[in-house]
Parts: C-alpha cells; sequence; structure tokens
C-alpha cells in the first residue's frame, strides 16, 4: 500500500475547489441551521437552482457575469418562496418541507418536460469559458512542491474559491455580530422571548433562509463552474446530508465551523475511500468481500454512522460550545 | 492471397463496415432505438409518430417519436439498465401490440457506447383504442395500490411519532429491509428459495426486530441521556443514510424483480385491465390495515398505545409501562414498513434507495393525514397514492411523484394539523 501517494492525493483533494464550494455551501447552511436554528433539509436545492440560473443564462446567450448573478438572484427567490410557507412551521414539519421541495425540484428539472430549458438528465455543459479566459495561470502547466502539484486551471478555481469562502466568512462574522445577528441568535435560543421583544420573529428567519440560500447558489455555482458541467443527479439529497456532517463536525453556529469541518471532512473522507480501494485491491479476504463499487460506498456508510456519534456525543462540534449546540424543541 | 480468401475479405470488411456504421455514428453516446413495425401476415408497414419513452427506475429519461419509416432512436445518459415504454395511445388505430404485455420492456442493458435496438412487437390492435373511461380506471386501481403501499408504511411511521415525537427518517430504511429480506429468502441464488407468500413472513419479522433493536439499541439510550428530538431527527438520518449504504453493499445497485407474479396477464373487471397482484396488494392492506385499527381500539396494548399517543405522563401514571408500549410501537412499525416495502418491491422493483424514494410521499401521506394520527396516515396514504397516478392524466409521467411532494407543501399552507390532526400550536 502507498501511503505517501493517499497522503498526498488526501491533501490535494482536501485543498481543491470542491472543498472550497461545500466549505461555501456550509456557511450558508450554518446561518440557518447553526446562527437561526432553522432545520433546512434541502439545502442543496439552492445549490441547484444557483448553478442552473447561471447555466441557463450563459446557454441562452447571455454573459457569465449575468449568470452569476442570475444564479445568486435565483437562490434568494427559492429562499423567499419556500420560507413563506415552512417558516411559520415547526423544526420536524421544516425538516420534511425543506427536502421534500429540494427533491421535487430536482424530479422537474430531470424530466423531459423541462428539456428545453435544462436539458434534461443530459444537463448542460460548457458555460464556464469566459471564466477560464481570465485564468493568469497557463493552463496545462504544473504549480507545487514536490509531487504535491496541481494544474494551472485548478490551481486558478482554488484560488478564486477558497477567497469566496473568506469572503463568505468575513461576510457571515460581520452579519452575527451586529444587531441583525443578536437577534437571529436569540431567535434560536427563544423564539418566544423574542417575540415579546417586538421583533418580527418570521422576517427574521426569512432573511436568514434567502441570505444563507444565495451563499449555497454561490456554492453550487463554484461546483459547476470547476466541472463546466450541471446535471440535475449531482443534486441528490445526500448532499444536504454531508453539508450536515460538515456544519455539525465544524461546529455549528461558529464562524469558523463550516471551513474547518469542510477541511476535516474532505480529508477523512479522502483518506478512508483511498484506504478502502486499497484494502481493497490488495487484501484477499477483503477483496472477497467486497467489490471495488462496495468498497467505495463504504465511506458514504461512516458519513451516515459519523453523523449519529457526532449528533449524540459531540453536538458542538470540534469548535463549538456545549451550551450553544444543545438544540432541542423549538 | 488467393483471390477466394481476398473475396472473403472484402465482404467480411464490408459487412463490418455495415453493421458499425450505425454504432460509429453515435459513437458519441449511449441510446436506445428500433424500428416500429406493424406485421401482418407477410405485410410490414412502418408505423409514424408513435411515441416510446425510456425510463429508469421509473423515472423518465426521454421521449423519441418514430419517423416515417418507423425508426426510433433516443440516446440515454450513460451506460446502464433502462425500461422502454410505447405509449399505446400514440399508435395509430388498428395498429396494437401482439402482445399486450410487451408494452414496457424491462431491463434492456445498455453498454458503453452502445446503440441497443429493441422490438415492440406490432400487429392488428383492437381498433378503438384505451378509451378515457378505460385510462381513468386502470389509473384509479393503480393509485389505489399505491395508496395501499403508502398506507401500510405511513402508519407506522405516524404511530411511532405519536408515542414518541421522533420523526424517524430511517423508517424508509425498513421498507427497503422487508423488501431485500424478502427478495434473499424467495430469490437469491444463496437463500432457500421459498416461494414469496412464505418468503414475507421472515422479511416482516426481520422488519419487526429492526424496530426492536433501533429502539433498544439506540432510542431508549437516546432518550435516557435526554437527548432532545430535533437532535434524533438528525440522527435517525445519519442511520438512514449509513443503513441505506449498507444495503446497497450488500444487496448491489441493481433493481431486482420477485421472480414469483412477475409478467402475470391483465384481467377484466367492469371493462377495465387489472393485473390480479394489484387487487391482491390492497385487499391485504386493507385487511391488515383493518386489523391495525381493530388493535387500536379494542386491545389493551392498542389502547395504551392511543394512551402514551395522547399524554405519556399521564399514561405513566395510570400503570402504564410506556417504555414496553413503545417497543411494541417500533415493533409494529418495522413489521408494517416491511410489508409495506415487500408489496412495493412486487409492483416496482426491489432496490437500495426504494423505500428513500417512497419516504417523501409517506411523509406527505402522514402529514396530509396529521402527524401522529394512526387514522389519518392511512387515508393520506389512498388519498397521496391515489392523487400521484390520476396526476399523470394531465402531466408528465416523471413528474408524479413531484406532485405528491407539492401535495405535501399546499397541505401545510393550507392546513397543517393535517385532516385528522387536532388543531394545537405546530408554528
Amino acid at each position: 500500500m502507498d501511503w505517501g501517494s493517499i497522503f498526498i492525493d488526501g491533501i490535494l483533494a482536501t485543498i481543491g475547489p470542491v472543498t472550497a464550494a461545500y466549505a461555501i455551501s456550509a456557511i450558508g447552511l450554518n446561518l440557518q441551521f447553526g446562527y437561526a436554528g432553522l432545520l433546512n433539509f434541502g439545502h442543496v436545492a439552492f445549490m441547484l437552482v444557483g448553478a442552473y440560473g447561471m447555466a441557463i443564462t450563459v446557454d441562452l446567450g447571455g454573459p457569465l457575469w449575468l449568470g452569476i448573478i442570475v444564479g445568486i438572484l435565483t437562490a434568494a427567490v427559492l429562499g423567499f418562496l419556500l420560507g413563506l410557507p415552512t417558516l411559520r412551521l415547526r423544526a420536524d414539519y421544516l425538516a420534511i418541507t425543506t427536502i421534500a421541495a429540494a427533491e421535487a425540484i430536482r424530479l422537474v428539472v430531470r424530466s423531459s418536460w423541462a428539456q428545453p430549458l435544462t436539458n434534461g438528465v443530459f444537463g448542460i455543459q460548457g458555460f464556464a469559458d469566459s471564466f477560464f479566459d481570465l485564468n493568469p495561470f497557463p493552463p496545462a502547466e504544473l504549480y507545487g512542491i514536490g509531487s504535491l502539484v496541481v494544474t494551472g486551471r485548478k490551481l486558478w478555481v482554488m484560488i478564486v474559491g477558497w477567497t469566496i469562502a473568506v469572503l463568505m466568512t468575513l461576510l457571515i462574522r460581520r452579519l452575527i455580530n451586529s444587531p441583525w445577528g443578536r437577534v437571529l441568535k436569540a431567535i434560536r435560543e427563544d423564539e418566544d422571548a423574542t417575540t415579546s421583544l417586538g421583533k418580527n420573529v418570521f422576517s427574521y428567519k426569512l432573511q436568514a433562509l434567502m441570505i444563507g440560500g444565495a451563499i449555497g447558489g454561490i456554492a453550487g455555482m463554484l461546483l459547476a463552474i470547476e466541472q463546466q458541467n450541471v446535471t440535475p443527479d449531482a443534486y441528490l439529497p445526500q448532499v444536504t446530508f454531508i453539508l450536515y456532517v460538515i456544519v455539525i463536525l465544524g461546529g455549528a453556529g461558529t464562524i469558523l465551523g463550516p471551513i474547518v469541518g469542510a477541511v476535516v471532512f474532505q480529508f477523512l473522507f479522502f483518506t478512508v475511500d483511498a484506504l478502502m480501494v486499497n484494502t481493497q485491491a490488495n487484501i484477499d479476504w477483503v477483496g472477497d468481500l467486497l467489490t471495488p463499487a462496495a468498497a467505495g460506498q463504504v465511506k458514504l456508510v461512516l458519513v451516515g454512522v459519523g453523523m449519529m456519534v457526532l449528533m449524540v456525543f459531540r453536538p458542538q462540534g470540534i469548535l463549538g460550545s456545549r451550551e450553544e449546540a444543545l438544540i432541542d424543541e423549538r | 492471397m488467393s483471390r477466394r480468401a481476398r473475396f472473403a475479405w472484402f465482404w467480411l470488411a464490408a459487412i463490418t463496415i455495415v453493421v458499425l456504421s450505425p454504432v460509429a455514428s453515435i459513437a458519441a453516446g449511449e441510446s436506445i432505438g428500433g424500428k416500429l413495425i406493424q406485421t401482418v401476415g407477410t405485410e410490414k408497414t412502418p408505423v409514424e409518430s408513435a411515441t416510446v419513452i425510456i425510463l429508469q427506475d421509473g423515472i423518465e429519461i426521454g421521449t423519441g417519436q418514430s419517423d416515417a419509416e418507423g425508426a426510433w432512436e433516443i440516446p440515454v445518459p450513460a451506460a446502464g439498465v433502462y425500461d422502454a415504454q410505447l405509449d399505446t395511445s400514440t399508435l395509430p388505430d388498428g395498429v396494437g401490440l401482439t402482445d399486450p404485455e410487451k408494452e414496457v420492456l424491462t431491463d434492456i442493458n445498455v453498454r458503453e457506447g452502445q446503440a441497443k435496438k429493441v422490438i415492440f412487437p406490432l400487429g392488428v390492435g383492437s381498433v378503438s383504442s384505451v378509451s378515457t373511461y378505460d385510462r381513468v380506471g386502470a389509473l384509479f386501481v393503480s393509485g389505489l395500490k399505491l395508496g395501499a403501499i403508502i398506507a401500510l408504511c405511513a402508519v407506522g411511521l405516524s404511530l411511532v411519532y405519536g408515542v414518541t415525537g421522533l420523526v424517524n427518517f430511517a423508517h424508509a430504511e425498513m421498507v427497503t429491509l422487508g423488501a431485500v429480506t424478502a427478495y434473499f429468502f424467495h430469490a437469491s441464488a444463496v437463500g432457500p428459495q421459498w416461494p414469496l407468500l412464505i418468503a414475507s413472513v421472515p422479511a416482516v419479522l426481520v422488519g419487526a426486530g429492526f424496530g426492536w433493536a433501533q429502539e433498544e439499541g439506540l432510542w431508549r439510550p437516546l432518550r435516557a441521556r435526554s437527548v432532545g428530538l430535533v437532535a434524533m431527527m438528525v440522527v435517525s438520518i445519519g442511520l438512514s443514510f449509513a443503513v441505506r449504504h449498507l444495503i446497497l453493499i450488500f444487496f448491489g445497485g441493481e433493481p431486482r424483480a420477485y421472480p414469483d407474479f412477475a409478467g402475470q396477464p391483465p384481467i377484466e373487471i367492469f371493462g377495465i385491465s387489472v393485473v390480479p397482484k394489484n387487487l391482491v396488494t390492497i385487499g391485504v392492506a386493507l385487511v391488515v390495515l383493518a386489523g391495525v385499527g381493530l388493535f387500536l381500539q379494542r386491545s389493551r396494548a392498542g389502547t395504551a398505545m392511543r394512551a402514551v399517543s395522547d399524554d405519556a405522563d399521564l399514561a405513566e401514571s395510570s400503570g402504564i409501562d410506556v417504555n414496553r408500549i413503545i417497543l411494541i410501537t417500533w415493533m409494529l412499525s418495522g413489521g408494517l414498513a416491511a410489508l409495506g416495502g415487500i408489496f412495493f418491491g412486487l409492483n416496482e422493483a426491489v432496490q437500495w434507495d426504494m423505500g428513500f424514494r417512497l419516504l417523501l410521499l409517506i411523509f406527505a401521506a402522514v402529514v396530509l393525514g396529521g402527524l401522529g394520527t394512526a387514522y389519518g396516515a392511512m387515508v393520506g396514504g389512498f388519498v397521496v397514492g391515489i392523487a400521484v397516478e390520476m396526476s399523470t392524466l394531465f402531466m408528465p409521467n416523471e413528474l408524479k411523484t413531484a406532485v405528491g411532494l407539492v401535495v405535501l407543501i399546499v397541505i401545510l399552507l393550507v392546513r397543517p394539523q393535517g385532516l385528522f390532526g387536532t388543531k394545537e400550536r405546530i408554528g
């Protein structure tokens, strides 16, 4: 087993653009779940509409910058539409409704009925050329130290992605340390008390859902740009579950939680995957027990187990404080 | 090289080119295609502008129409297993399938880069194609069938919610586990290969056992640690995710069908053609649901269950062993879900994520009836099932699940406590 290459690949995956996208999406979810206490289980839908908003705009002949604005706006509008009927509901109802809405959106996007716009299951490709035209690095050149190298193309996406992640973190810090953020945390702690102070709880929740959704939309766009591809089946409910693991792992309701969670999660996820594939190929009895495809699924089983264990034994995650993380009936 | 050999090589090359050319021309991607030719005696007529639908796991991938030659070709996104359905209502009058069972060709295996050809055998059809009455009737029956399956699964979810307050996302895996266990005892090469009817018994027991194990091993300890309900719901999502992928590892990703009762010929009832197994599904479900109703109304455990559901503290102080009642509820819930899963597998296919795909419709049913109400969940199941199937009258088939989910959202807007729920603060 080649530990060196597993480690190098793990680090490359951890600092790569996908991790940045997950971190950004988790920042949006953290605003909703960690700060406002909204149990949004359809976060992947925001990524979907963000990515599709951009891809469709470019596909119809618009420039990429317009597509990005459209993507952010569609995600925010989705937050508004989803929030209006659901935010008055109790947490469990909210979870059911948001996951159902996310699946409904995915099913509609992939249907042949929507095919003229979304190209159905085949998705839309090659919409981000103008993004890569801006790339100052020669796309095929290798950058890095030793065997830890990335192509110029990837480096460009990485720099943009992590810059956005840092900007979003600063934005959230600004928001949370403002009176607006304090009201939001007050709602999470005690909705009735906040209402009795004359705050419009519903409106604050709606704003949190919309802003968090727009940030999720940005993450969806970054993923889509990196792959130059959007397909509906990349937006399965499991993406939301993984985002929850990231948020809880890093520490729900902390500023740096999503970034820490995303980095740690991606590293573990990738290393476990590489380990499983390696043992499957090299250790006979494991190879007899598991097919290569099944070995790849083990990491997803561990995601589920990890979600349970974290929630039970360390709901505050790596960075959170115990008192703030005791989420309960709201 | 002799003249003869050269001749042979020439023909071999020519045939190769002719055979491979259609593949080469669309080598960019996989597709499914064919020719619709009506054969009457020796006369062959191409059938123009008939619609063929390609499905995967019941979800529409693409549609296409036959051209003047009767040829059709539909690209598919990747190599894999697909179903092709001929929309018989688009056939010209007098043209019909020689075998009505062949309306859907299942398990078409498309390899990497392959342009797969399939054949719908066409002959003389009944002159009047399917009338609206037949179509409505047939859809109503399949709606009842889907409703029965949803109701079986929904009752348990609602009962568990009633006694514990937990929305259990892992309910989906009890459904899948039932179907998969029945498959193991019924059709697996390493299993005992019992008839499905007998294989259902251990499957329901395994479902109940899974419910028991969850309560004993997970939920009761969590309650003892006084973990909040929202945190428990997140735990149930994690459990669902883990178990679903465990099933995927051991069962594989392919959809599989129970060999028993596959390809049953339909029978006519009131002029509607119905597959007998659908009627059995509906009948058994109704009997079981009535049994659950009787159990809740008449038996001691059932009455206690309703008492715990109403007010657990009051029930405890009046001498009911609340933990025992909760355990019984979990086992009942698991057994019912497993039974629903077997019927779902019988009517569609057994697959690792079948429960999760059904779960959102189960949620819709439970919320429609009112979370925590057993009878509400039953009624809700039938309403959702019928609404989903009947919606295909006006909407594309592939959007029917989305219809169920939209129903769910609308209910929450209009009457969030559900049809049978009591008005409490749920905001």
